[in-house]
């Protein structure tokens, strides 16, 4: 359910779903005249039981699609935004498509306009601010976060001498900066493995933490290269990368997959949603050698998403309520004990269910507790449009690039600022 | 119609078993014009109408998409936001001084010549090979097909796992043998190579099998005379096999010019994006459409980058038709 994606079958997702135009037809009404919604969703939500619950209060029928991949899904919505025709009643939109989708707000229901405004008190301020279009329409309930951690190699780390106790490591690197000196130290041992993967996400997560502005200003203006925050993730993963700290993958390629089971890099950025995908990897074999510590700077978030009620649907009343009972605490709370989808939800983020949630494979790690600690500390920081195809081209391409050796500092910033500067034209 | 005729025939009407009135010679005359109007319009309209559903759907699926990719590209047109407004040929401005086109280009012509020219020299001699009564030929020949018939989805993730750079099946190799391992992705020439490699892979067969049916047709007692007056296999190739194939050879490189200036399915998945590398140094003109027209929503200017590659190809088969007639030219006068 959130920003991630698996190698060649995404590019293979990429070209099919360039290729084929599936022909989706929106529900309707049921000839005995009861009301049937579809809610469309990618990867796992969760929300089995609690469609269930809701059929059953409501005497409304929903059927939920639910596409594999979010790649998959975006192309989809986009697609069928485009076309006016296809959606569903309730669709999920994931963060990295979100502002995309508010250049067409007029294609989506204004929530306040169905009561959801009372439900303001129960979110995380950040997703909800979020959830608002340029001109200020209530376009989508938050579902999950994903939070931010760091996910490191316990064995490792004690190999090279550095704490490997999670709550001493969340101390040692309070800042970034010291994040980069561990990083350091790390790298001046004998252990035969890479300090972390690549830079790319940890130049997001930082840019994430400013509580300001990242690529664009609040009237929608690039402001990269006058952006502290920019500068401040530049700055950081530069030395990391002149350091010689990782071990210059690019994530999700089957390289980097192949690293996280071979073992080798001890430290990576860790969404609550990536621990499955570290389990998934890395295997049975290393299980109780990963750990979680929390991440330096103040909080962050990697993926999540919201629901939305397209304009397309028959039904807006029914829909909004589906799309409000779901993301309602409640809500939230059955979506994280079905899937541990982390709540955007502060009363959920407060719950025991949560707080005491402790991962086996992970050492144990109170993860419920970490995860919910960061998504409550962090700031809501402005995003503005194309910022997620600006943050590709420059923190993942440009920075990569950088990284592999192709390009030095300043190339990769000029192309970078190019880049960007294009997608904003 | 007079009101006498038509009292006639209600008196007709009432009386089933009387013979019908003869037609008047007017209306005789009428039907047999218009029956003769009738089969005239068979004649001339049936063919049409017989080939009208191609038509219809070239027009429907082929032509009303490109004229109306050319009038999204003379405007202002994002993906969700829709028209802006008409820019007239800003687009194609853009096009021509847009450093990203030029390096696609470059890359697409690039892969092209390093993907094409091993492919169909590789497919001519194995289309040799397998008119030869050589042992299990049937199976050699389904064999070379089956790649054309993989998945994409599992030719992404064997290619992908071979092409690695730190755990690939192909680096492994290299070290060990002592060469050293490649930078397949990030090294331009290096990542030309594996999606050629891809590409080669997947269409040898192909282009194999039209060489051999091609090759079935050549009439046997030539190569009989020729061994007869000594010629070795070698020369039989030279001189009679490629020669006698020349049009099929130019059939295909016409093919797969048009398919090569396309290419977008094998790099995407190489990179797993429409951005070919950090760098751009894989990223296609069929890419760049994509990148800018899905991925950054820029409707407008990536149909104008679809239409160039329309014009490419016109312009590459334009040239090659040239090129074949004068080699048919040449030849025809080599004969005299």
């Amino acid at each position: 359910m959130q920003g991630r994606a698996h190698g060649a079958r995404r590019a293979a997702a990429i070209v099919s779903s360039g290729l084929l135009l599936t022909a989706t037809s929106a529900c309707g009404t049921s000839d005995d005249g009861d009301v049937e919604l579809v809610i469309e969703t990618f990867g796992t939500f969760g929300y089995e039981e609690l469609l269930e619950q809701f059929e059953e209060e409501t005497g409304i029928t929903v059927e939920e699609r639910v596409y594999g991949e979010v790649e998959d899904w975006n192309e989809q919505l986009t697609q069928n935004l485009a076309a006016g025709d296809g959606l569903g009643d309730v669709v999920a939109i994931e963060e990295g498509i979100l502002l995309d989708v508010m250049q067409s707000g007029d294609s989506f229901h204004d929530l306040y306009e169905y009561g959801a405004g009372d439900m303001e008190e129960s979110f995380l301020d950040w997703k909800w601010d979020m959830g608002h279009t340029p001109d200020g329409k209530l376009l989508g309930l938050g579902t999950d976060i994903g939070g931010m951690a760091v996910c490191y190699r316990t064995d490792y780390y004690e190999e090279a001498g550095l704490p490997s106790d999670r709550e001493e490591l969340s101390a040692e690197w309070e800042t970034w900066e010291d994040f980069v000196e561990v990083g350091i130290e790390f790298s001046e041992s004998d252990v035969d493995a890479s300090f972390a993967d690549t830079t790319s996400e940890f130049s997001n997560a930082i840019m994430r933490q400013s509580g300001d502005v990242m690529f664009f200003n609040e009237d929608n203006e690039l402001i990269i290269e006058e952006s502290e925050s920019v500068e401040h993730a530049w700055d950081i993963t530069g030395q990391m990368i002149e350091n010689d700290l990782t071990a210059e993958l690019e994530m999700w390629s089957d390289d980097w997959t192949a690293a996280i089971q071979e073992g080798a890099f001890a430290t990576m950025p860790c969404p609550a949603w990536m621990l499955g995908q570290i389990e998934e990897n890395a295997g049975e074999d290393s299980a109780g050698l990963w750990d979680v510590a929390e991440v330096p700077g103040n909080g962050g978030n990697w993926g999540g998403s919201w629901l939305g009620v397209p304009t397309q649907t028959d039904h807006p009343e029914e829909a909004a309520e589906l799309a409000q009972f779901l993301t309602s605490p409640e809500g939230h709370l059955s979506a994280w004990e079905a899937r541990n989808n982390l709540p955007s939800s502060v009363e959920t983020l407060e719950s025991e269910a949560v707080q005491e949630h402790t991962n086996e494979y992970f050492n144990d790690a109170p993860v419920g507790e970490i995860y919910a600690e960061g998504a409550l500390e962090l700031e809501p920081v402005y995003f503005g449009l194309n910022h997620f195809a600006v943050q590709q081209a420059t923190n993942a391409e440009a920075l990569l690039s950088w990284e592999q050796g192709q390009a030095d500092r300043e190339e990769a910033w000029e192309q970078a600022v190019s880049e960007a500067e294009r997608i904003a034209e | 119609m007079s009101v006498v005729k038509s009292g006639a025939r209600s008196r007709d009407e009432s009386s089933p078993g009387a013979p019908r009135e003869d037609p008047s010679p007017t209306q005789r005359e009428r039907r047999e014009r218009r029956s003769a109007l009738l089969s005239r319009l068979d004649m001339r309209l049936s063919p049409y109408m017989f080939v009208s559903p191609y038509f219809i759907i070239f027009g429907t699926f082929g032509l009303f998409p490109v004229l109306f990719t050319f009038w999204i590209s003379l405007h202002d047109w994002g993906l969700l936001t829709g028209n802006q407004g008409f820019i007239g040929l800003d687009n194609y401005v853009t096009l021509l001084s847009d450093a990203k086109f030029y390096n696609a280009l470059g890359n697409t012509l690039g892969i092209f010549l390093l993907a094409i020219v091993p492919q169909l020299l590789l497919a001519l001699l194995l289309a040799d090979t397998l008119n030869r009564n050589i042992r299990l030929r049937g199976f050699f020949r389904v064999g070379v097909i089956i790649p054309y018939i993989t998945s994409i989805a599992a030719m992404a993730i064997i290619f992908g796992q071979l092409f690695g750079r730190d755990f690939g099946l192909i680096n492994y190799a290299l070290e060990t043998i002592g060469v050293g391992a490649v930078e397949w992705t990030n090294n331009r020439f290096a990542s030309w190579t594996a999606i050629a490699v891809m590409i080669d892979w997947r269409w040898l067969g192909f282009n194999t099998l039209i060489y051999l049916a091609a090759m079935q047709a050549i009439p046997r007692d030539m190569y009989e005379a020729a061994a007869i007056d000594g010629a070795s296999r070698l020369r039989q190739f030279a001189q009679i096999t490629v020669p006698m194939v020349r049009p099929t050879i130019m059939f295909t490189v016409i093919i797969s010019t048009i398919g090569q200036m396309q290419l977008f399915t094998e790099p995407v998945i190489f990179g797993r994006g429409y951005e070919g590398g950090t760098q751009g140094q894989f990223q296609t003109v069929a890419m760049l459409m994509f990148e800018e027209a899905m991925g950054r929503q820029n409707f407008g200017y990536g149909s104008a980058v679809a239409w160039s590659i329309f014009v490419l190809i016109v312009v590459f088969a334009l040239v090659n038709v040239l090129f074949v007639s004068r080699i048919r030219s040449a030849g025809e006068s080599e004969r005299r």
